[in-house]
């Protein structure tokens, strides 16, 4: 019988969890937005704005926005370190994906809790 | 360290033109390729939104920014990665639970999941950006 070692930072499990929680968060964001954002939108300017300033609305825009950052990370990650194998190079690379997520994550919010 | 059972070439060169991908593969690929899209044009995104909510002004300059060709065709790409991308995820998830493992229920959700993506897309695209 071979025994296993189990190497590596441990976080595979983790990072698998998430990806499909913050994923199922998004698609049911997804099909409600689907059908609330067309019908709030043909209420013009301040159809739109009553719809995302909704307290609801926000709460759940919010968990999209930490979703989808979350997800990125990870998914973007992955590819750098599928693709890429220069260790500072890379580095460089996960630092700058983190600075567009981080940095997007809070614009996006600033948007949302400015209405 | 336990020794490896047998020091093959490693690693391994694979000649990717040679490569022939079952359906299910492209659909993978895809998958992050739309990802990757979505992440690059994601501060355009925001910008977008910040726009649609900044006054009736910006909301109504949506439709000007929109009617630019390129943005067209960014905005259309966009929303195929975004329906590629969701109805992949959903192959998944539904793997995931061990719906759809055999080989040919694999097959036909890849095949799925390309086909709906792409005519959504065109249905969708057609509604919102012509």
């Amino acid at each position: 019988m071979v025994k296993r070692v189990v190497v590596g930072a441990h976080y595979g499990l983790k990072d698998w969890l998430v990806q499909r929680v913050t994923a199922l968060l998004m698609a049911l964001y997804t099909l409600f937005m689907m059908v609330a954002a067309p019908l709030a939108a043909a209420g013009g300017y301040e159809g739109w704005r009553g719809l995302m300033s909704h307290g609801v609305v926000q709460f759940a825009t919010f968990l999209f926005i930490v979703s989808l950052a979350y997800h990125a990370w990870i998914g973007v990650r992955d590819i750098w370190m599928d693709y890429v194998k220069p260790v500072g190079v890379r580095l460089a690379l996960h630092v700058a994906t983190l600075v567009v997520l981080v940095g997007c994550a809070g614009w996006a919010v600033q948007i949302l809790w400015r209405l | 360290m336990p020794e490896p059972a047998a020091r093959k070439q490693r690693p391994k060169y694979l000649n990717l033109m040679a490569i022939r991908l079952p359906v299910a593969g492209y659909a993978s690929i895809l998958h992050r390729l739309s990802g990757a899209g979505m992440f690059l044009m994601l501060p355009f995104l925001v910008w977008l939104l910040q726009m649609s909510l900044s006054s009736p002004e910006g909301f109504q300059s949506l439709g000007a920014v929109a009617a630019h060709p390129l943005v067209k065709l960014i905005l259309l790409g966009l929303l195929w990665a975004y329906l590629h991308h969701f109805c992949m995820g959903i192959r998944v998830l539904l793997i995931d639970v061990h719906v759809g493992v055999e080989k040919s229920a694999a097959n036909a959700s890849a095949k799925a999941v390309l086909v709906v993506s792409v005519a959504l897309a065109v249905i969708l695209g057609g509604a919102l950006l012509w």
